[in-house]
């Protein structure tokens, strides 16, 4: 088959150059949910594994596991672990808890982004159920636990470059975020009543 | 031979100067123009380095200060270190060097006004599309300068963000303004460059003189050729990347923003995708003028055509595929690394080829040290220095080290600044009495070589010192030790802008004064390529009747 075969000379080579721009534009974009997918399916970039449930299979070989937590710049929570490290078998399932707290008097959503490091560890870090999956929202004064279950996988000691690995620490950074429709209703609804707590809303 | 050549030119050039300059679809006036914007861009882009280097001359700052950038250092008064400033000025010298000198001099200057010349085209394949180019690359750097002077959050001007504009600094709202007219600055330039290379390609492809198969082309077509494609293939790409920046800055996506789930390595990836191809598509078109230069004046036939010619191509493919080079901190897995290390190492092998085959067309050959051949070798003794760095730099333990300091900063000032800007110059005195039928006077080119060799080297050779010491690169001040070699270098950096400055003073000597050119080669037989049976200059047409072969073809045949 011949491209643009009713076309010649200089039209038709100039056709065809315009067509290689405009498919290196396109891979451009395509980057992006490409991407995305590497990242999730390597666990490229510390990204982690989703698990349904623990594993089945418990070496005795130990592996430490640091907590850190931080904020995005204009985020008013503050936030951090409850134990700064812990040390289990790998496959064991572990829990572990973060503490959050919104300190103003009006309610924040935030949601969190989170990685491992060393990056070799991500495709083995599978979490079984986190608080970030989900947009979590503090009513004002409010603090809450929240957690984070998890294993290391078993195959983390047959990889060529997983192998190296003694410690891995799980990262968390909130963003603040808009809040979610049903409690911005739930917030405005007695904020009509009253002029002071409109204020405090638009203070911040 | 050459009246044959300029058949049915006999009628009078009655373009007045407005109609000629400004309405130009003339490949040979475009380049003209291409090669005096980009060098007043180039003097622009000069003076922020001789500020900076000014600045950096003595530990403390004394100079960008916040109470007000001065030029003149005043003990009297206090100077708050206005760090803003400093960031500005490495950006803007970045952009303009990149995307508004280098390419439009070598690519858009010598490319248009030789390559249709060397393959005996009559014109480019759309001359009005040339037009277009040339003039959306004007409306590109006024962007690009209206950006400089626009207002930043910072009460200053202009995005301090590194020419490679990496998120979440150039995202910050405070930079949103200078940020997004810096964006259509480089959309404009990019757009200029494409549509620049699909006339190349097609021009290249479809109107070569009867008898020029591909592998009789001169080298210096090859490497616009060559050059082309990769603009074709990287610069979508750019465009690409900085869009989605542009509307993550404004219209509130998330393509590297990590808060709505975008990731700024990506953006890393995708700058330097384009990024890597884009250091051969400043250096290549300068191995094309070289290749003719060494040829020239060795009085031989350039060593090994067909290797120089795949070369380039290897160079160019192999530059697709390096890019993680530049990001070997980002926290690649070990197998990623070393395959982005080795992979960069064989570009050694085109590049060593080059480099051999220019000094085998010297073997023996005898050489004839004028103007264009001095700047030649200085070429060659650079861009093996930075070469050489290069490999140094390639290695990812050693680049930990290295990583953001001067020692990287001299090795892309060796390829880059000095490799195509003596390239550059190389191809201006080379050309110079091919365009303008004037020779510059050869004391003066020779003057304005060793001020520029000495300057430059004295410029960035200390700086492999002071990276090797850990001096980070990106700081607008340094602690005393690194003082000295600071010194030299910023004395170097003068000594370079004064060989500047007298260069266009030879310049301006040489068109209004210069010793006029008879004959249509001043050189000698082996300069041997087509635009040497043209008048000095050349009319405004040429090629209307189509070359002979043997008015190139000086190869015996097989």
């Amino acid at each position: 088959m011949k491209l643009f075969p009713n076309l010649s000379g200089p039209h038709r080579t100039a056709l065809m150059a315009s067509a290689v721009v405009v498919t290196m534009g396109g891979l451009a974009y395509a980057s992006v949910p490409f991407y995305d997918w590497f990242c999730r399916v390597t666990g490229f970039g510390g990204i982690t594994n989703v698990a349904e449930a623990g594993s089945d299979v418990v070496l005795d070989q130990t592996i430490t596991v640091r907590f850190d937590a931080s904020l995005d710049r204009d985020m008013p929570w503050t936030f951090k672990p409850e134990v700064r490290e812990m040390e289990l078998r790998i496959g064991e399932t572990g829990l572990a808890y973060y503490e959050a707290h919104n300190p103003l008097d009006v309610p924040i959503a935030g949601q969190a982004a989170y990685n491992v490091t060393p990056y070799e560890a991500g495709a083995f870090f599978d979490k079984i159920e986190c608080f970030c999956f989900t947009e979590q929202v503090l009513q004002p004064g409010e603090t809450v636990m929240m957690p984070v279950s998890f294993f290391v996988d078993p195959a983390i000691v047959d990889d060529r470059e997983g192998k190296h690995v003694h410690t891995i620490t799980l990262s968390y950074t909130f963003y603040q975020i808009d809040l979610p429709e049903d409690v911005v209703q739930a917030v405005l609804a007695p904020a009509t009543l009253t002029t002071a707590s409109q204020n405090a809303i638009e203070l911040n | 031979m050459a009246d044959a050549a300029i058949h049915g030119d006999e009628h009078h050039d009655d373009r007045g100067f407005f109609t000629r300059w400004f309405m130009s679809t003339n490949h040979k006036d475009i380049g003209i123009l291409y090669l005096f914007v980009a060098g007043a861009l180039g003097f622009v882009s000069v003076l922020f380095t001789v500020y900076m280097r000014l600045e950096l001359m003595h530990p403390g700052v004394q100079y960008m200060c916040a109470e007000g950038a001065q030029f003149f250092a005043n003990s009297a008064q206090t100077c708050t270190p206005d760090g803003d400033l400093w960031n500005v000025m490495i950006t803007y010298h970045g952009v303009l060097m990149m995307f508004f000198v280098v390419i439009p001099a070598l690519f858009g200057g010598f490319g248009n006004y030789l390559m249709p010349l060397q393959i005996g085209a009559p014109d480019m394949a759309f001359p009005r599309l040339n037009n277009l180019s040339f003039w959306m690359f004007v409306a590109g750097a006024s962007l690009g300068i209206a950006s400089l002077l626009a207002p930043n959050g910072n009460d200053g001007f202009g995005a301090g963000t590194g020419w490679v504009l990496y998120p979440p600094l150039s995202t910050q709202a405070g930079v949103a303004l200078p940020m997004s007219l810096a964006i259509f600055a480089v959309h404009l330039s990019g757009a200029s460059s494409i549509l620049g290379a699909i006339n190349m390609i097609t021009t290249f492809l479809n109107m070569r003189a009867p008898g020029m198969t591909l592998h009789k082309v001169p080298l210096f077509a090859w490497s616009i050729f060559v050059t082309a494609w990769l603009i074709l293939l990287a610069l979508p790409v750019l465009a690409g990347a900085i869009t989605m920046l542009l509307t993550d800055i404004n219209f509130g996506t998330t393509f590297f923003q990590p808060e709505g789930g975008g990731d700024p390595i990506l953006y890393q990836h995708i700058l330097w995708f384009f990024g890597h191809p884009e250091v051969y598509i400043i250096i290549i078109p300068g191995f094309g003028i070289i290749s003719h230069i060494i040829a020239t004046f060795s009085r031989k036939p350039i060593f090994g055509y067909l290797p120089m010619v795949y070369a380039m191509v290897a160079i160019g493919v192999l530059g697709f595929v390096v890019w993680a080079h530049h990001m070997y901190t980002v926290g690649m897995s070990l197998t990623q690394q070393s395959y982005f290390m080795l992979a960069t190492m064989v570009i050694a092998v085109p590049t060593g080829v080059k480099i051999f085959s220019w000094i085998a067309t010297m073997w023996g050959g005898s050489i004839e040290m004028k103007t264009p051949m001095l700047w030649a070798f200085g070429f060659l003794f650079l861009f093996t220095v930075g070469g050489v760095t290069g490999i140094v730099l390639s290695q990812a333990g050693v680049d930990r080290v290295y990583h953001d300091t001067y020692y990287v900063v001299a090795h892309f000032h060796y390829v880059m600044s000095l490799g195509a800007v003596f390239s550059i110059f190389a191809g201006i005195y080379f050309y110079l009495p091919k365009f303008s039928g004037r020779t510059a006077p050869e004391w003066a080119g020779k003057l304005h070589f060793w001020m520029m060799f000495i300057g430059a080297n004295l410029t960035f050779f200390p700086q492999h010192f002071l990276g090797r010491q850990g001096m980070p690169r990106r700081y607008i001040d340094y602690p005393e030790a690194f003082a000295t070699w600071n010194l030299v270098s910023s004395w170097g950096a003068f000594l370079s802008f004064a060989s500047f400055v007298f260069f266009i003073g030879v310049l301006v000597y040489t068109l209004t004064k210069g010793k006029r050119v008879t004959e249509n080669n001043p050189w000698n037989e082996f300069a041997d390529t087509l635009e040497w049976t043209l008048p000095c200059p050349p009319p405004e047409h040429t090629f209307e009747t189509l070359p002979k072969q043997e008015d190139w073809d000086k190869s015996p045949a097989h």
